[in-house]
């Protein structure tokens, strides 16, 4: 395994009394895509700007790159390049000026309006180079913000939320940039989103996020595996007729057969969770307890599903706490 | 000038680069200040600014060459000898002279180029941008600052040179050492001021995300110096009243009216005065035994500085103290 770029150790944030990151430990490998993953106001930006220095951990320890962000913010910054969520340019500047002016603030040496040129065409804004940057969409902007990251060369490109406010199509292109630049320059990047699918079509490895902690993390069919310890199968039954809410009839039963975990009853609709595929079989058990089954699905879990669910948790415990 | 010609280089050191053929590339500070001064220079907000006050200049310039002859005949006049301070004083009440005149432009001006310094770049999503490049957090808020004076600085020297420019074509004399340092005193002083001003908006511009508000609110304690201080003071003094000639009443006359003398636009007024009028011989109140046997002539620049040497400090302190409070507050919040 190589040597990690960015390491969190025990990574906590507080505002007030509210603990946006807690006991975080997070290791990103030099090379690799990471994905951060989790709902709005899950923590992650906070991370990102820790791992920048741009706001000081209550506790724990932060290193990229090498140095420790709190104390020589300036030595990271020249190291990370970061896209920020809301990405703004000076609006009465063209694209490649708002690009010369950040080369400039980087002290970089040489022809900077020709580097400058060279990573808007990379991006794709050659012919908008001339252009003032307040007449950009929103997908230009985004764009003209990864050239701005790139330009000073940086070891690890941090992208928060990069996806944010593009249509489909753009989104599948710049992440497939972002991901060809990645691989041409071995660049690490670690880029946030709560968009499960499209991060899995770039990211290397990817950590679930929620409430300041990392649930899970790892490649995305590992990741699936951790998630769903041993309850890959879901079984949705509905039973047509009336019966009694709470508990579903033949929760006994079904407990009973082999490889089921779980049961639960909700609107009318029997969830069996199970470890293997054993439609058939709860099929039959429904059928001879003499209930009348007007629908029955199998659902395999998809990525989706497990971060729907995970969020879903997490908005439950939320309201328990409330 | 030599300072002007030292930030000039530094500035535009590509200019000097036949000189120094290796030059290093410009530090991040000085590509922010000049980003700064470019902004500013382009900006309509400026050219409105800077055409009102060129209006105001040229309009009391023609007010004050109509009224010349008569201002330097007037034989009992100790300040006839001084034409070019005359030129900046002369006034025949239809429209205040130049230095009252900019008693009231120069805190539009230093709200105007700073009500949305740091905002503006919050909310464009600029802030965090450059603050995530490799340069300290300070560097953003000394640049907004010092590319804004530097525009005004600027424009005050060149208005100034301007002015005695044509007040030697229109005149045919030369000004006098004298008055050259009286002149170049004034400038300074309107420096300070707007400075003042400026630092004031930038402090609201850090206190408030919205630009009108901040706008709104430096406004707001502009007219409050301007026109409710004195009437708050007056109402306090008349409630207040103590039997006349009592020592007592005495003390309390003496309190307020250094109350007054403390608004930023009155030292300004005072200030200015003082060193475009040579005959002025003290600011605060005079009894009549020092009145007794002065004669009405002028004074020497060094005593007229000496004179409003405390309205420079007090002003030079406010500006301080604000941009102090502003630079706190920056660098203590949360820049999301």
């Amino acid at each position: 395994m190589e040597t990690p770029v960015i390491t969190t150790r025990q990574l906590c944030k507080d505002y007030g009394s509210l603990r946006a990151v807690s006991n975080l430990d997070l290791e990103i490998r030099k090379g690799e895509i990471f994905g951060l993953l989790g709902p709005n106001g899950a923590g992650k930006s906070t991370t990102i700007l820790m791992i920048l220095g741009l706001t000081e951990p209550t506790s724990g320890q932060v290193s990229a790159c090498g140095y420790d962000p709190a104390t020589s913010p300036i030595e990271v910054k020249k190291r990370v390049g970061y896209l920020p969520d809301h990405v703004g340019f000076y609006d009465n500047m063209t694209g490649l000026e708002n690009l010369c002016h950040i080369a400039r603030l980087n002290r970089m040496k040489g022809d900077i309006r020709n580097t400058a040129l060279r990573f808007l065409q990379k991006v794709g804004l050659e012919a908008a180079a001339h252009r003032k940057a307040g007449t950009y969409s929103r997908g230009m902007k985004q764009r003209l913000g990864l050239a701005d990251v790139l330009v000073r060369e940086p070891e690890v490109i941090i992208l928060d939320e990069p996806t944010l406010g593009i249509d489909p199509a753009g989104v599948r292109d710049f992440l497939q940039l972002i991901r060809e630049l990645s691989r041409e320059q071995g660049l690490t990047v670690l880029l946030s989103s709560h968009h499960l699918h499209q991060v899995q079509q770039v990211c290397d490895r990817v950590g679930i996020f929620v409430r300041g902690s990392l649930i899970a993390r790892g490649d995305i069919p590992s990741l699936s595996e951790t998630l769903h310890q041993g309850q890959p199968f879901t079984v949705e039954a509905e039973i047509s007729g009336s019966t009694a809410p709470g508990n579903p009839p033949v929760k006994e039963q079904l407990l009973a057969l082999e490889g089921v975990s779980d049961v639960t009853y909700d609107n009318g609709k029997i969830q069996v969770y199970c470890s293997d595929d054993i439609t058939p079989v709860i099929a039959r058990t429904l059928v001879t307890s003499g209930l009348d089954v007007s629908y029955l699905c199998k659902k395999e879990y998809g990525l989706d599903d497990i971060y729907q669910r995970y969020f879903e948790g997490n908005y439950e415990t939320n309201r328990n706490m409330a | 000038m030599r300072l002007t010609a030292i930030w000039h280089n530094r500035i535009f050191p590509a200019l000097k680069s036949n000189v120094r053929a290796a030059s290093p590339s410009p530090s991040p500070f000085m590509v922010m200040v000049r980003k700064e001064m470019s902004d500013h220079i382009r900006s309509w907000r400026f050219i409105v600014l800077l055409l009102m006050i060129l209006l105001t200049c040229f309009g009391s310039l023609y007010i004050s060459i109509t009224h010349l002859p008569e201002a330097l005949s007037n034989a009992n006049d100790p300040n006839r000898d001084f034409v070019f301070l005359k030129l900046l004083t002369a006034s025949d009440g239809s429209l205040p002279p130049f230095h009252v005149l900019l008693g009231f432009l120069g805190p539009l001006l230093g709200i105007g180029m700073g009500f949305d310094a740091v905002n503006s770049e919050q909310n464009n999503g600029t802030l965090i941008r450059v603050m995530a490049q490799p340069i300290p957090r300070d560097y953003l808020i000394n640049a907004k600052f010092t590319g804004a004076i530097a525009v005004i600085a600027l424009m005050f020297v060149s208005l100034s040179l301007l002015l005695t420019g044509l007040g030697m074509i229109i005149t045919g004399l030369s000004p006098s050492f004298e008055e050259v340092l009286r002149i170049a005193a004034f400038v300074f002083i309107c420096i300070v001021y707007v400075a003042f001003w400026l630092n004031l908006s930038i402090l609201f511009s850090v206190k408030f995300r919205r630009a009108a508000t901040s706008a709104l609110t430096a406004i707001a304690v502009w007219l409050f110096f301007t026109v409710f201080y004195q009437i708050i003071i007056g109402m306090t003094a008349r409630a207040f009243a103590a039997p006349a000639g009592s020592r007592g009443s005495y003390m309390l006359q003496k309190f307020l009216v250094t109350l007054i003398d403390i608004a930023p636009g009155k030292l300004f007024t005072d200030a200015t005065s003082t060193l475009l009028i040579p005959s002025v011989r003290s600011l605060g109140p005079l009894s009549i035994r020092q009145m007794q046997g002065a004669i009405p002539s002028s004074l020497s620049f060094t005593d007229s500085l000496m004179v409003v040497w405390p309205q420079l400090t007090g002003l030079i302190a406010a500006t301080i103290v604000c941009f102090s409070i502003s630079y706190y507050l920056f660098m203590r919040r949360e820049i999301r």
